[in-house]
This record gives C-alpha cells, sequence and structure tokens, in this order.
C-alpha cells in the first residue's frame, strides 16, 4: 500500500478546498450548470437518472482496510448503506446528495482517498492486475509503476480536456489480468535481455460502440523514458484527435485513421523533442516510491500447509471453494482469496457497509490489513496463509460472500445498468439475477467450467460485454428493452471480441437463450476441458445460431434438424 | 471583458481583428495595436509589419504553432483562442510554443477562458488571460492559488516534483 507523503496529503486536501468552492459557487448560482459539469466530472460526479452518481478512485484497485471502513461510514451515513464496485476498480455511490460531496471528499482526504479524474474527458483511474505483486507468473511488479502514473496524470495541465476520456492499464505478468489491450493504453511492463525493466506500450484499445483489440506501438520503452514517451502519445492524441463528434473522439479512432504504424510515427516525432527531458524518471525516485509502498511481511512458511490440504480431503464444499476462489501466491504457503460479491439475488459488485466492515476485519485478521478490488467486481485478500484459509471461507459462508463461483457462468460482470445509469438502453441487473437463478445448481456451473459471462446496459460497455465469452448488450428496440447476445470474446493475452449471434430477444427469454447456447456447448465439446470459448473458436458461430434461432435459419439447420428426426 | 495579466488585473490595448462570417475582406486600422488569426498574418504580412501599432497573432486550437515558429520576432503577443473551454488543444499549443519554440512575450488565453481554467492554463505558458464576459475578476484571480504544488513537468516548474525534491534534498 502507497503511504502519501506531505505532498500528497496537501494536495488532495487542495482538491477538495477547490471543489468545495466549486459546488458553493454552482449552488450560489454564479456557476452554471455548463460550467459546473466538467468541474464535477473531474471529481467523479455525475448526475444520474435517480440522483447523483459518485464515483471514488481506487487507484490500481488496493485498498488498505482503514480506507475500506471509512468507504463503509461514507455509504452509510452519506448513502443508503451500500455501494458498487465496477469494472474500472473503482466504488460508486449512487445516491449521495450534491451538497454532501465535499464533505464525502473530505472524509476520503482523510484517508488518503479521493474522487480525482474518476470522469470527465481526461486520464482516468490507473487500473492494474488485482494479483500485482503477488502473482507467481509476474516478471515486473506493476504497483510502483501505477502509482508514479497516478501522481503523474493527477492535475496534469495539458491533459485536462482531452477529446474524450482516457484509460490506463498495466500488467507486469505473462498472463494479462488487467485486460490491457482495450484500454487507451495497455503498458505490460517486460525485462530485457539485460534484465532492465521496460514497457511495451499499446494504443487505442476500447470497448464501447466501436470495439477493437489496441495495437502494440512500442516493444520496449525502458522505464526512465516512461512519462515523456506517454506525453508523446497523449500531446499527439490531444491535438489531433477528434472533438467533432463525442463518438469517434477516442484514440483508437485516431490511431485507425493513422493507422498503428502512421501513429506510432507521430508519436516517435514528438518523443524526439521531449525525451531525456526533465520528465526522464530517475531511479532515486523510483526508490523513494518504492520506499513508501508497506509491503506484507511475510513468514517462511511450507509450500504446501498440511492443514489446508487436510481440510481440503475432509470437506467437499471447501474443496469446491478454494478450487474457484483461492489463487496461488510467488510466496511458499501463502494464496489470494476472492470474496465474491456475485451471490444469486444482489447486483454484481455491490457490497452493504456491514459487509465492508465485515471484510476489513477479516483482511486485519487474516491478510495484513490490505485487500484490492479486482475487475471482475470481486474483493481479494491478496496475502493470506494456507493454514487461514478454511476460517477466512468459514467467516466469508456467513457473510454471504463465499459464493464458490470465480471464472465460472455465474460470477456475472454487469454494469449498474437501467436501474441507475440515465444512459441505459436495459436493465442489467435483474438480467444477471435470472441467468443466476437458472443456473443455480452449483454442480452444473462446475460441469459447465470456465465461462465469463458480461452485462452492459447500453453501448457505453461498462460491463464488458464485448470480451465476454458470452456478451449480453441492452438495446432499444422501440422503447422497449431488448437484449443482443454475442460470443466468442475474450479477455486476456488472446484477447477477442465477441461476435453478435442474432436478433435481440426481450429479458424473459434470455435466461432460455443462455442454456441453449450452454447445451450446444456441452454437446459439442471435446472433452472436460475444452472450454466454451475454445468450443466457439473451433466451431464458429453457426450451430449456436441454428439451436438458438433453429427453424429461422436456412437449410443447412433444417437439413441437419431432419436427419436428427 | 477583464484582462488578467502576471495576475494583475490589467488595461488591454489589443483589438483582436476577426474576418466578418461573410467572407468580406478584414480591414486592419492605420494604427493601433492589433491581433490577427494565422491566414490573416500570412496574408497580410507586408502591410501589418509596415503600418504603425504593433501586431500580435491568435491561434486556434487546429492552428500549427511551427507554423509562426520563424516569425516570432515580429509579434508583441501571441493569443490561444478558446472556442469553448472543454477543447483542450490550446494547452498543448501553449506549451509547444514556450518549450519547443521560445515563445517569450505575452501569451494571452482569449474566448471562452474562465476562472476554472486558470490554474491548468498558467502551467501551460499562459500569462495574459482575457476572461469572457460575465466573469468576475476578482473570483478568477484567486484560482491561481487552487495548488501549491504539482507532480509533473510544465512551463511554470520546468522540474518535476521529484527532481526539484532531488535537488532540494528531501527524499
Ligand atoms: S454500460 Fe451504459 S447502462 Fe451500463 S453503466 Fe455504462 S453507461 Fe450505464
Amino acid at each position: 500500500m502507497y503511504i502519501y507523503d506531505e505532498i500528497d496529503q496537501r494536495l488532495v486536501d487542495e482538491r477538495v478546498a477547490q471543489f468545495r468552492d466549486q459546488t458553493r459557487r454552482f449552488l450560489a448560482g454564479s456557476l452554471s450548470e455548463d460550467d459546473f459539469r466538467p468541474l464535477r466530472l473531474q471529481n467523479g460526479l455525475y448526475i444520474q437518472r435517480y440522483a447523483p452518481m459518485l464515483r471514488i478512485a481506487i487507484p490500481y484497485g488496493m485498498l488498505a482496510t482503514r480506507q475500506l471502513r471509512a468507504l463503509a461510514h461514507i455509504a452509510r451515513t452519506y448513502d443508503r448503506g451500500y455501494g458498487h464496485f465496477s469494472t474500472r476498480q473503482n466504488l460508486q455511490l449512487n445516491w449521495p446528495a450534491l451538497e454532501n460531496v465535499p464533505e464525502i471528499l473530505a472524509e476520503l482526504a482523510k484517508v488518503q482517498m479521493h474522487a480525482i479524474q474518476t470522469s470527465g474527458n481526461c486520464i482516468r483511474n490507473i487500473t492494474a492486475d488485482h494479483f500485482a505483486g503477488i502473482a507467481p507468473d509476474e516478471i515486473v511488479d506493476p504497483l510502483v509503476w501505477c502509482e508514479i502514473l497516478r501522481q503523474w496524470s493527477t492535475f496534469h495541465p495539458e491533459f485536462a480536456y482531452l477529446p474524450r476520456k482516457f484509460k490506463i492499464a498495466v500488467s507486469g505478468a505473462t498472463e494479462d489480468r488487467a485486460a490491457i489491450q482495450v484500454h487507451d493504453i495497455g503498458l505490460q511492463a517486460v525485462r530485457n535481455d539485460e534484465g532492465e525493466i521496460g514497457f511495451r506500450v499499446l494504443v487505442g484499445g476500447g470497448l464501447g460502440r466501436t470495439p477493437i483489440i489496441g495495437a502494440f506501438i512500442n516493444e520496449f520503452v525502458p522505464w526512465p523514458h516512461l512519462l515523456t514517451y506517454l506525453e508523446a502519445i497523449l500531446r499527439v492524441y490531444n491535438r489531433y484527435g477528434r472533438r467533432d463528434n463525442k463518438f469517434k473522439a477516442r484514440i483508437k479512432i485516431l490511431v485507425k485513421d493513422r493507422t498503428p504504424a502512421g501513429f506510432r510515427d507521430e508519436v516517435e516525432a514528438e518523443w524526439a523533442h521531449i525525451k531525456g527531458g526533465p520528465a526522464t524518471l530517475t531511479s532515486s525516485e523510483v526508490e523513494r516510491i518504492a520506499k513508501r509502498f508497506t509491503r506484507p511481511t511475510y513468514e517462511s512458511l511450507d509450500a504446501l500447509s498440511s492443514s489446508y490440504v487436510l481440510a481440503l480431503g475432509r470437506d467437499t464444499k471447501f474443496a469446491a471453494w478454494a478450487r474457484r476462489n483461492v489463487h496461488p501466491h510467488r510466496v511458499p504457503g501463502y494464496a489470494a482469496v476472492t470474496l465474491s460479491l456475485k451471490k444469486t439475488g444482489v447486483p454484481p459488485g455491490d457490497a452493504t457497509s456491514e459487509q465492508m466492515e465485515a471484510v476489513a476485519d477479516l483482511a486485519d485478521a487474516y491478510s495484513f490489513g490490505e485487500l484490492r478490488v479486482t475487475h471482475e467486481q470481486n474483493l481479494l485478500l491478496a496475502d493470506v496463509r494456507q493454514s487461514d484459509l478454511y476460517t477466512i471461507w468459514q467467516q466469508a459462508q456467513a457473510l454471504g460472500l463465499s459464493t464458490a463461483n470465480i471464472g465460472m457462468i455465474t460470477n456475472i460482470i454487469a454494469c449498474p445498468g437501467g436501474d441507475f445509469c440515465s444512459l441505459a438502453n436495459a436493465k442489467s441487473i435483474p438480467v444477471a439475477e435470472a441467468i443466476q437463478r437458472r443456473f443455480d445448481d452449483i454442480d452444473y456451473v462446475y460441469d459447465i467450467g470456465e465461462l465469463d459471462l458480461n452485462i452492459s446496459g447500453c453501448m457505453n460497455s461498462c460491463g464488458h460485454h464485448h470480451v465476454g465469452h458470452i456478451g449480453i448488450l441492452g438495446v432499444d428496440k422501440q422503447g422497449a428493452e431488448f437484449y443482443q447476445i454475442s460470443i466468442g470474446g475474450a479477455q486476456g493475452v488472446q484477447a477477442s471480441l465477441g461476435k453478435v449471434l442474432g436478433p435481440s430477444v426481450s429479458q424473459d427469454e434470455v435466461p432460455d437463450l443462455i442454456e441453449k447456447l450452454i447445451n450446444v456447448y456441452l454437446e459439442r465439446r471435446e472433452s472436460e476441458a475444452e472450454r466454451f470459448i475454445d468450443v466457439v473458436r473451433r466451431i464458429g458461430l453457426e450451430p449456436f445460431k441454428e439451436n438458438v434461432y433453429g427453424a429461422h435459419q436456412g437449410s443447412k439447420a433444417r437439413g441437419r434438424q431432419l436427419a436428427a428426426a | 471583458m477583464a484582462l488578467i495579466k502576471d495576475r494583475k488585473l490589467a488595461a488591454d490595448n489589443w483589438q483582436l481583428l476577426e474576418a466578418a462570417a461573410d467572407g468580406a475582406a478584414l480591414a486592419i486600422p492605420d494604427s493601433g495595436d492589433v491581433l490577427v488569426s494565422l491566414p490573416e498574418w500570412k496574408a497580410s504580412r507586408e502591410w501589418l509589419l509596415s503600418r504603425s501599432g504593433r501586431v500580435g497573432v491568435w491561434l486556434t486550437g487546429a492552428d500549427e504553432p511551427a507554423d509562426i515558429a520563424s516569425d516570432l520576432a515580429h509579434f508583441a503577443l501571441i493569443a490561444i483562442r478558446f472556442a469553448n473551454f472543454a477543447d483542450g488543444r490550446g494547452y498543448s499549443i501553449a506549451r509547444l510554443l514556450r518549450e519547443r519554440y521560445g515563445w517569450r512575450g505575452e501569451l494571452r488565453a482569449v474566448g471562452d477562458v474562465q476562472r476554472d481554467q486558470l490554474y491548468y492554463l498558467a502551467r501551460c505558458g499562459f500569462d495574459a488571460f482575457a476572461l469572457r464576459e460575465g466573469e468576475d475578476p476578482q473570483v478568477a484571480l484567486t484560482a491561481f492559488n487552487d495548488f501549491s504544488e504539482a507532480y509533473q513537468t510544465s512551463v511554470d516548474r520546468p522540474n518535476p516534483l521529484f527532481r526539484r525534491r532531488e535537488s532540494a534534498g528531501t527524499l
């Protein structure tokens, strides 16, 4: 956990004072709604369908327990006693009153938190692999770099009014758990043959209306040059990104227009001017930041705890949970644990103040007082002794956080959708719940195996439906809420975008349709090791289409049905 | 319309000239200080330099600062016009003029310029601000004190915070 120094603290305090004054002027009528909008957005405040929504930054997903307790307190005092963890590792409050927001920001500042640049056309919260620092497949620990980027992007004077929002994600492992390929900039920390750290830089990925996998434009930016290289990208984008059409304003459109190679050349030309300048990072700065991180003091333990092994053998329910929700750790005898926020009947990603406090207690007792938010909208205890896993599981059960579905069909990613969001075409939470109810037999869920199901309430794609193995998108059909289903999307190193299956369907039809897709998969898979996504890749969309839309399909489909009859 | 210069209210003797929407030729007065657009500067350069009165150029967000890099010595003022405060191109142009092309004279933000943009504008190298109609200049003057520190390199503090910490020995 990064600990603020005096200047970090002063800056967030000054931000609170600034926003307090802006809010006062707005409420007094001397600042118009139009002028106030970008100011409140850069402090995370939206005006939503029913109330304002405040998005609180959780930089690269790291939280200390005192911070989680403060969030619980804020949710209880200024909201309705719960919060929503989003796919960008932020926490959203759905019902704060506008006039209380300065006070909420002041409470956040007391625990070294803020809502800076969580919205608006600026550099947003930096996201990272939620296993950063603990993953066995890690090449470079990205946390220090994430904090360097947090500081660099905070109040960057040149890039506060970009053509559109700008998202940066960082990964330092072999597997990509930060979805870097669908970010405006994706950074993969790597080492060269000499062991020096550098970054593979990808630009122009994104979801939304025009989903696209980004392109790598530099295979190795040595770490001292990270900030100047990013400034070169941002400057080219700030100057030439489209501002005439909101839907074409993301950097991905510019990269496409210029071609990745053309864009890279422009960045290189700009970089040539600023490379080696004062923004060049120094090893003493990197060390200074690294030293301000508290790190767990691990005990030296056996690689495999015998009590853990015994418990696995004794209790099959525990073993099932452990198989899904316990993750390997680079330190012998330790593990990471996902506390699921995907219990059926609870909107995905939602947690009550009581749950937050209880999770804080768990993290204090078993995980060095820290935890993480994952982009799959769950909470993670990252540094747990294997020998404590059984106790943690028991306590998580009591808290409703032990749903053993990580990586499974019911671990649904969903945006707040039409229940809260004014941009929505359709609701997402009831759809998630209907699917979870349909797949409530956990043995059946395990049989289906690994499957990502993601739901967005509109094209803005906050629920990342494009990269779900099954993606569900809310669409508007003559004023009615409909759902368009796509399959074949994936996140990670082999990222791909889902393809639309066919005509959209009503809310009632969604669970049946999903079940039909699953049936096709179960019939066609060659072994249990072949996942849903693998089958889609192998056999393509047609067999799924035929089964779902049967009679409406061409002669090929009919021929097969006849043959089967 | 109030002008803030070097963090004080200042008198403004400049006339910003803009071609009429109907495309009629721009009437440039014989004397007095005038600010002209980049196309006007290119078209009327000789006349602008021969008349009495100083000349400055105003750029839009779409203009290339490189186009005036070799003309800087002729200007007494450069302005960047913000058609809309959400259009952030002028921030990059300002830094380029200051940091790459070495403009040391007055750099003025004009157009949709309001109190809550001033702090970042100043960091990008603007030292003068023609506030849009209706802005309270006294309130605007407080904007420069919104923050006491900044992490990044900028025109007003060329060294980023980490280098200033290092040279101050406060690591
Ligand atoms: S995807 Fe659309 S409906 Fe869902 S949260 Fe984002 S903007 Fe709102």
